[in-house]
Formats: C-alpha cells, sequence, structure tokens
C-alpha cells in the first residue's frame, strides 16, 4: 500500500502532469480575447465620457473634475447590472474588458455583498464587500504611500 | 465625437494590457487590478497621468489604473501642504468618491438583490 501511493505520487510529478494535462486545457485565443477585451472595455469607456460630458455640460464640472462623478455613476449602474446578473455575464464575454475599468471594481464589491448576504450583514455583507477590492486599496494606497515619499525625498 | 472616439481607443487599450496580463502570465483578475492600480500610481508620480486624462478623458479616468492616481493626487497635495504626515492624511481624499460610491451602492445592492444561481 505505502509503495503504490509512492509510486502514484512520483508518475504525478509536475512535468508528467503538465504533459499529460496539455492537450485537455482549454486553448486560449490571446488575439480573439484581446479584441473583445478592446471593445467591451472601450465601450465602458466612450459611455464614462458621455457621462462626463453630460455633467461638464449642465453642472459645471471642467475636463478633470468631472472624473468623480462619472466614476461614481458608472459604479452605481455597474451595482445594478451585477444584482441583475448582468454584469457576470458581460464578464465572461469581456475578460479584462470588463473587469479593468472601475465598473469591474464596483461588480466585485457589490457581488461579494449580495452572496455573502445569508452570512448575516456584518459578517457577510460588511466583512466580504472588500474581498478582492480590498487588494486593489491596499496596493494602491502602499504604491502611493512609497512613489510619494521617494518623491519628495528626491524633490523635496 | 471625436472625444468618444478617443476615450474608446485609449480605455480600450488599457484593457487590452489587462488581458494580455491575464491570458500571457498566469495572473488573476485580482492580481492584474492590484498591478494596474500600482501601474497608475506609478505614472501619476512621474507626471504622465494627467495629461494621459487631458488627451483621452474617460479613455483614461474610467480605468481602474485611475483610482492609482486618483489615491497619489490626494497624497502628493497634502504632502506639499502638511509634510510627510500628509502622505497620510491625504491619500483617501481625491478617490473618495470611487470608494464611498463603492461603498453605499455595493450594500444597497446587497439590500435589494438577492445572489444568482
Amino acid at each position: 500500500m505505502a509503495e503504490r501511493t509512492k509510486q502514484i505520487k512520483f508518475q504525478l510529478n509536475r512535468e508528467t502532469y503538465s504533459k499529460e494535462t496539455a492537450a485537455y486545457k482549454p486553448k486560449k485565443n490571446v488575439l480573439w480575447n484581446s479584441l473583445k477585451a478592446f471593445l467591451v472595455g472601450g465601450f465602458i469607456c466612450m459611455l464614462g465620457q458621455l457621462i462626463a460630458n453630460f455633467y461638464m455640460m449642465y453642472f459645471n464640472f471642467t475636463e478633470r473634475s468631472a472624473g468623480n462623478p462619472t466614476v461614481a455613476t458608472l459604479i452605481f449602474i455597474a451595482v445594478l447590472l451585477t444584482g441583475f446578473g448582468v454584469y457576470d455575464v458581460l464578464g465572461q464575454f469581456a475578460g479584462a474588458g470588463s473587469a479593468v475599468p472601475v465598473t469591474g471594481f464596483a461588480n466585485s464589491v457589490a457581488a461579494a455583498a449580495i452572496e455573502h448576504r445569508s452570512e448575516g450583514y456584518v459578517l457577510g455583507v460588511a466583512g466580504n464587500m472588500f474581498k478582492l477590492a480590498g487588494a486593489v486599496i491596499v496596493y494602491g494606497v502602499v504604491a502611493s504611500f512609497v512613489v510619494v515619499l521617494i518623491k519628495k525625498l528626491i524633490v523635496g | 465625437m471625436e472625444q468618444l472616439l478617443i476615450a474608446f481607443v485609449v480605455g480600450g487599450l488599457i484593457c487590452v494590457v489587462g488581458q494580455l496580463l491575464m491570458d500571457l502570465t498566469r495572473m488573476t483578475p485580482a492580481h492584474v487590478m492590484s498591478s494596474l492600480v500600482v501601474v497608475g500610481v506609478v505614472l501619476d508620480g512621474l507626471g504622465l497621468y494627467d495629461p494621459l486624462i487631458d488627451f483621452a478623458g474617460a479613455g483614461a479616468t474610467v480605468p481602474i489604473t485611475s483610482f492609482g492616481h486618483a489615491l497619489y493626487h490626494g497624497a502628493w497635495a497634502e504632502a506639499e501642504t502638511h509634510g510627510l504626515i500628509g502622505i497620510i492624511t491625504g491619500i483617501f481624499e481625491v478617490p473618495s468618491a470611487g470608494i464611498s460610491a463603492a461603498i453605499v451602492f455595493g450594500f444597497l445592492g446587497s439590500l435589494v438583490f438577492k445572489p444568482k444561481g
């Protein structure tokens, strides 16, 4: 028995595993995936531009300050689409095209919040909300801290 | 109209970078998003992100890289006026819209919607 498990372990080392499973792995079509990401991501940004134009025209925002309300509006839309289950379908099709825009950030927050609702509003919803988005915030904050510190020490 | 096209192309290209990171390396979407945020911070630190926003508008403000840009901007502005402690006090000043909206709408969404599937 002990000999047998030893043998199986030997056969399933890293090299033979990847060799044996190579034929069954889904093939990635890098070009097609990129095209889909480009089209969907571009479309979301274009939608953002339309919203920004709306804010600039009717609420006296400038080109740069229009970014914040635009982001908030897109997040609202993304949460709605996540709730109706549309954003996940879009994500399956578009990959990074729907993950990289800020709507993907909102989707990760809303999806985690909705999914863990059954565990209660404190430990479930609130505790899991930033499961994925938390990583983004942590790396963004730490990177900003380091870069500002370095720049401050160099430039003064 | 031209503005919409530029936003489309620039925003789309940033997403392609993310997609290539996912396809060519073994990064998960979480890794890609974290990396792009750091890229946004570094680009802004080098003074390159603001010109990109002037050029591409929402094409630069909608992708997650702009979140890094916003974090850096607040931290830098406060650091200029209050010294090093300003980094800590200022870091969330600008990206407040994104984080607050995500928390509030995400929470309200969890009250309204039930999980699918």
